[in-house]
């Protein structure tokens, strides 16, 4: 008993002390409610850059811009794969338009990718030597030749870097390679609890957001004007017109059809493993749930000996 | 490792190689003989999960670093080159850096059951402390990490963290220099970061095997937190109960593992990622990896720049003095009511600062995230020391055996004793 006593004095002692520390804990909390309002990490720069990008206040509420509306794309869901013909629409709008100011720092073979765009090795060899491409290495007169472009090559953007296409546009329009992946819009508690879940599992937030973009030049009298980009003020302006690129296979040639297509092609373009991740997943994820309940029962059975 | 070592050599050429280094019978007393606690629930697979996810990541990153290239203006294409051009590259970068996720959730879970069942308390003082140093080596390793694809969160990311050091009175200014190894952010820090990135998890392996050493020295800690009394009734061997019960727990893990990696593996990351870092452009927010963010919001809760640092450090320190801090002689919060009670109120702080760590500044948000972390530092410098001394908590079972014997009441419980014999204990 004397021992017992004993420990909770010494509890009791210590109690004492740790409560005076946790007030002095308080006491440096208390003055931080009243002090200026300095943050250390640096989000003001987002208010400049949302603050530069809205000269002209628009009729909605402020600077808020709606939420892109969610799109059904044949790359999402377990099963998911690219639509081949969708592809090549989509690659042809990239190679007629977007090309003319965006990089896209992919390798032309990949062009060829049987789960993406699908061109034969002849069309891809043909397309590439279309291109003018400088050699990384001397050649044994020590000069950087250029020559006709080879499937292995990186397609070459218009510009030869992005301070030339600042100098010649403005704003160095990015590369086109991670874009769909780069781009996102807030889903907000608890929407995005649902986004990770079988069935729902929504990961084509950065597509929709292109998509909208992409149609979302509302106002006829200014081309910088779009409905989803933040702060609505958007350097590239309307790229996409009816009519403007000829489909041969009877497709619509809509801006909205445009953007589908192009949107798609970027996709993949971003994501080229992605149908041979969610085949391989589907395997991995059978046999795990298999080897699971094989496990399970094994334990069981062992464990029974033990109750 | 100690622990009852029965092993005893078959062969003459095992006999021959055990009198000269006994490393199997040390596995063997470790991993086959060792007794545990027979009432341990799932919730301690996640040692033997979080031991796989180690050595999972060690080896995915092993072989990522033969294709990525540390330096400024070619590590970003290096990586979108593991992408698309290295095969399985895609594979092997989903896996790491859903991996790194998949740690730290499992780490989580361990140390919140630590929290629960009172595992940090004497004579585990030291066992606990070995885990918070590999927790704060895997925070140092995973933001390195996150650097090194060299997009604009992991560049602007790398900026906030390293100018924490600059709030330093006096020399602050002179350690981010140094640790930058220029005036900012450039080639050398992503290359000492690359460095210390491959470096560290072999760290976290040396404490780990301290770790796992002194949890033998110690036992297991149990759901009823009492301790094994009767090696015999109250534990079951390593192998095959814990064994199978650990690969089974970690068969499930890993549905959830792959789930990420083949259906969902950008979930987790910030799409600013997979733009180029860029120096001259800061991205419009700047948030760390979901991990980190209860601390980030502790951190940006705080107006002051080197107050904001302090509590955002003494936050993780505070961890390490979790033993003396908690007053209550009993463990496991199975038989502390009110602790429970607080314990899910703080684990509801955590996941609300981790929100608002992800979330814009306004003045809701300071607020908020003020209240959340006062209460934060309350839990382990008001509840615990307190809640010891004013909790009546209910009574403790006299042995595992008994706990668990009174769990399956009427069902096949032959614990190998007779009631007699139980009576006796």
């Amino acid at each position: 008993m004397g021992e017992r006593s004993e420990r909770m004095t010494m509890i009791r002692l210590r109690t004492i002390a740790l409560a005076s520390a946790a007030l002095l804990g308080f006491a440096a909390f208390a003055p931080a409610g009243f002090a200026a309002n300095e943050q250390p990490s640096p989000p003001p720069a987002n208010e400049a850059k949302q603050g530069a990008s809205q000269p002209t206040p628009p009729t909605e509420a402020g600077e808020e811009q709606p939420s892109p509306t969610r799109q059904s794309w044949s790359f999402s869901g377990l099963f998911g794969t690219y639509d081949q013909a969708q592809l090549q629409r989509g690659f042809k709008v990239y190679h007629d338009v977007c090309a003319n100011c965006h990089s896209l720092s992919i390798p032309f073979r990949t062009l060829s990718d049987p789960t993406g765009p699908g061109f034969s090795d002849a069309q891809v060899k043909a397309l590439a030597a279309t291109y003018q491409v400088t050699d990384t290495e001397p050649n044994d007169k020590g000069e950087y030749a250029k020559r006709p472009g080879r499937p292995s090559d990186l397609i070459p953007g218009p510009y030869p870097n992005p301070e030339a296409a600042a100098a010649a546009l403005g704003k160095a329009p990015p590369d086109m390679s991670t874009l769909v992946k780069a781009r996102k819009y807030e889903r907000g508690f608890p929407w995005f609890i649902f986004d990770a879940l079988p069935f729902d599992q929504y990961q084509e937030v950065g597509a929709d957001y292109v998509y909208a973009v992409l149609n979302g030049y509302t106002k006829a009298d200014d081309l910088n004007w779009n409905l989803y980009y933040p702060g609505h003020k958007i350097a590239m302006p309307k790229p996409l017109s009816d009519g403007q690129v000829d489909y041969t296979d009877g497709t619509p040639t809509t801006v909205a059809q445009y953007a589908r297509d192009v949107v798609s092609f970027l996709y993949w373009a971003s994501e080229p493993t992605l149908v041979e991740r969610k085949k391989i997943g589907m395997r991995v994820m059978v046999f795990l749930i298999v080897l699971s309940a094989l496990l399970y029962f094994t334990k069981k059975r062992v464990w029974e000996k033990a109750h | 490792m100690s622990g009852t070592s029965t092993y005893v050599p078959k062969s003459a050429l095992g006999k021959w190689f055990e009198s000269r280094l006994p490393i199997i019978g040390l596995v063997h007393s470790s991993f086959v003989a060792y007794p545990t606690p027979r009432n341990l629930n799932y919730l301690w697979t996640f040692g033997a999960i979080l031991s796989f996810m180690l050595a999972a990541q060690i080896v995915t990153g092993v072989i990522l670093a033969m294709h990525y290239v540390p330096q400024a203006n070619l590590a970003f294409d290096s990586v979108e080159h593991i992408m698309r051009d290295v095969n399985y590259g895609w594979l092997l970068r989903y896996l790491h850096s859903n991996g790194a996720s998949m740690f730290f959730f499992a780490v989580y879970a361990h140390i919140f059951r630590g929290i629960y069942y009172g595992s940090y308390k004497a004579p585990r003082e030291v066992l606990w402390i070995l885990g918070v140093i590999i927790y704060l080596l895997m925070m140092a390793t995973a933001f390195m990490g996150y650097v090194l694809p060299w997009g604009q969160m992991s560049f602007w990311g790398a900026t906030v963290i390293t100018n924490l050091f600059s709030a330093i009175p006096l020399v602050g200014k002179s350690i981010a220099t140094w640790l930058w190894g220029g005036y900012a952010v450039g080639d050398p820090t992503l290359n000492r970061f690359f460095s210390l990135h491959y470096l560290l998890p072999f760290m976290i392996a040396g404490v780990v095997v301290l770790h796992v050493w002194a949890l033998h020295v110690v036992g297991q800690n149990n759901p009823d937190g009492v301790e094994v009394k009767n090696v015999a009734r109250d534990t079951v061997a390593f192998t095959p109960y814990a064994t199978l019960k650990d690969v089974f727990g970690l068969a499930v893990f890993l549905i959830v593992y792959a789930w990420f990696v083949f259906y969902i593996p950008n979930y987790l990351g910030d799409a600013d990622n997979y733009i180029k870092a860029n120096p001259l452009q800061t991205p419009a927010r700047i948030v760390p990896e979901w991990y980190l963010l209860p601390f980030y919001a502790i951190l940006r809760a705080i107006p002051n720049k080197l107050l904001g640092v302090i509590a955002l450090f003494s936050a993780i320190a505070l961890l390490a003095f979790l033993p003396w801090l908690d007053t209550s002689p009993v463990r496991s919060a199975k038989y502390r009511p009110v602790f429970r009670v607080f314990f899910w109120a703080f684990v509801a702080v955590c996941l609300g600062l981790g929100w608002l760590g992800s979330q814009e500044i306004t003045d809701a948000y300071v607020l908020a995230a003020r209240i959340l972390a006062i209460c934060y530092f309350a839990f382990f410098l008001v509840v615990l020391p307190l809640l010891g001394l004013l909790e009546t908590t209910r009574p403790l079972p006299p042995s595992i055996a008994d706990a668990v014997l009174a769990r399956t009441k009427g069902g096949s419980a032959n614990v190998a004793v007779g009631p007699a014999e139980k009576s006796a204990v």
